[in-house]
């Protein structure tokens, strides 16, 4: 089992999304510090001619660097890692990163899924899980397991998504999962707010570690 | 431990009993993706949980192919990136056509959809009779598919764009008889074609290719195995020899990337430029023209 490596509470961030969830990314995004004390890693349902053109977007509009990621990568701290057209991004148990062409999860390859359920199994409670406006239903079930394993679960207000249908399904599912009292939906929240949300958690992580940008490990109290 | 910690363990024991009982090596894939498949075979078995199947694989051969198939991942496509195999007529042929005769592993071919069109491409530059192609897979049943070549006649036809898009040059059903519903691939594109099961972790070198393709299968392995792999190739190769990975494969941190030149970086082509096997450098290279040259210089 790896060591607990990143500052404060979390070791990652990911991010999915599908239709309308480009928008949500080019107001994000550029608006994190580039000293965001995690790496974040998204899947996105792109056309795969979309794809390129919108790493090189976003990377030039961001502190952060963005960029495709690469098999077996480590991922670092401020990078922003997409999973390339046609391939699935997966977090490995040593938290590298590793692509795979599978088959298609829920129809998508990318899939979200894959993505949330491999890092969730990889990083245990120390994940944030984000899922953003979008058609059917990919995300739903690797959201669930991030919070069965006590990660923080965000989801974009399905009311004020520009598609609900995405992460009303994960709603829908993390509400029943907490019923049953093993999880649940910790913040639902307008883009702006999930920003809002990013910004502070890492705040509360580099404050935590005595300093901006290093964090030296046992920060916490 | 957790109950996560605990599958991962089972799926450790599991795999191990499939290598020891059956000799299937799985245990050096990248595991997340063979954690999944793993999942994946309990759902169509049935079993309870991951150590459950232990005592029915050990028992018995009666799983054995629905076990290395559902951990094989088969999926394949042709003219999957265009761009590549359009590359692979402009660039390398050329290359390759400064040998006499040439020999080609194919490996990790699946289904063997790239096998086809990789002989497409050579008959269309006028080069097939020279080569010898080896085409080979871990799961033999896919090894039998790609023999048999007949493939679902929709899945065929969602093709012909690609292959126009990598620049063929003839009509694309000229290559496949349809007959209900099927795509029944002309037989001389295997001529030169011989078939065989092959496993990367633990068999070994094909001796004096010319060149090596391997596309999707490196990302299913740790970088142990990937190594592993990689040298062998490095062993197969003659000097001056062509390898082609996946897209999303690279020599970068292997024990042989100073071996190799890039021909493309993008599409992962690579030219071996030295190491490995020096003996193997025979006299069919003689006649070859300058080894360390770059394929512009031997594109004549
Ligand atoms: C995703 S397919 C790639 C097919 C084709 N090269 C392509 O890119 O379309 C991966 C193939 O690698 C094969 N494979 C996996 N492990 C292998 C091993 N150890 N030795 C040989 N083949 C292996 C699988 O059986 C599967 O057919």
């Amino acid at each position: 089992m790896k060591a607990l490596s990143g500052p404060g509470r979390f070791d990652a961030v990911v991010l999915g999304g599908s239709a309308g969830s480009l928008k949500v990314l080019l107001e994000l995004l550029p608006r994190l510090p580039g000293d965001f004390p995690w790496p974040l890693l998204a899947v996105i349902h792109l056309h795969p001619r979309q794809e390129g053109r919108f790493v090189t977007l976003l990377d030039q509009r961001s502190l952060l660097s963005v960029k495709e990621a690469e098999d077996k990568e480590t991922p670092a701290p401020g990078h922003v890692y997409f999973a390339p057209a046609d391939y699935h991004l997966q977090m490995e148990p040593d938290q590298t990163l590793s692509l795979s062409a599978e088959e298609r999860v829920r129809f998508s390859r990318p899939s979200i899924d894959v993505l949330f359920d491999s890092a969730a199994q990889a990083c245990r409670s120390r994940l944030v899980g984000v899922l953003l406006s979008g058609a059917g239903n990919d995300g739903t079930e690797g959201l669930c397991r991030i919070s069965e394993q006590g990660g923080l679960t965000v989801i974009q207000d399905p009311a004020q998504a520009e598609h609900p249908a995405m992460p009303q399904a994960a709603l829908d599912a993390l509400t029943a999962l907490a019923a049953l009292g093993v999880g649940g939906p910790d913040h639902v929240l307008s883009s702006g707010g999930i920003m809002e949300l990013l910004v502070s958690l890492a705040e509360e992580a580099c404050g935590q570690a005595g300093g901006r940008g290093a964090a030296p490990e046992g920060g916490r109290s | 431990m957790d109950q996560a910690d605990v599958e991962q363990l089972e799926t450790t024991l599991f795999l191990e009993a499939l290598y020891r009982r059956h000799g299937y090596d799985f245990r050096n894939y990248a595991q997340a993706s063979i954690g999944r498949r793993v999942r994946r075979l309990m759902d169509k078995t049935g079993a309870a949980s991951v150590s459950h199947m232990i005592p029915l694989l050990l028992h018995g051969d009666g799983l054995l192919p629905l076990v290395v198939e559902t951990l094989s991942v088969n999926v394949s496509e042709m003219f999957r990136d265009p761009e590549f195999f359009a590359l692979l007529r402009n660039e390398v042929i050329p290359y390759l056509k400064t040998f006499p005769f040439i020999k080609v592993w194919h490996a990790g071919c699946a289904s063997g959809e790239e096998v086809y069109s990789l002989a497409m491409v050579f008959k269309e530059e006028g080069f097939y009779d020279r080569t010898t192609i080896f085409a080979t897979d871990l799961n033999p049943l896919v090894v039998e598919q790609a023999k048999a070549g007949v493939y679902s006649l929709d899945s065929v036809r969602s093709y012909t764009a690609n292959y126009q898009q990598a620049g063929g040059q003839a009509a694309f059903s000229d290559y496949y008889m349809a007959r209900y519903g099927w795509a029944v691939m002309d037989a001389s594109l295997r001529e030169n074609v011989t078939f065989a099961p092959h496993n990367l972790a633990t068999d070994g070198v094909f001796g004096e290719m010319h060149l090596i393709l391997c596309r999707n299968v490196l990302i299913y392995f740790d970088r142990s195995l990937q190594n592993r792999v990689l040298r062998l190739f490095d062993e197969s190769l003659v000097h001056g020899g062509i390898m082609a990975l996946g897209s999303k494969e690279s020599l970068k941190g292997s024990e042989v990337a100073a071996h190799f030149q890039a021909v493309n970086a993008k599409w992962r082509i690579h030219k071996k430029i030295a190491g490995g096997a020096p003996d193997m450098v025979t006299g069919d290279l003689d006649g070859a023209g300058p080894l360390e040259a770059g394929l512009e210089a031997c594109g004549e």
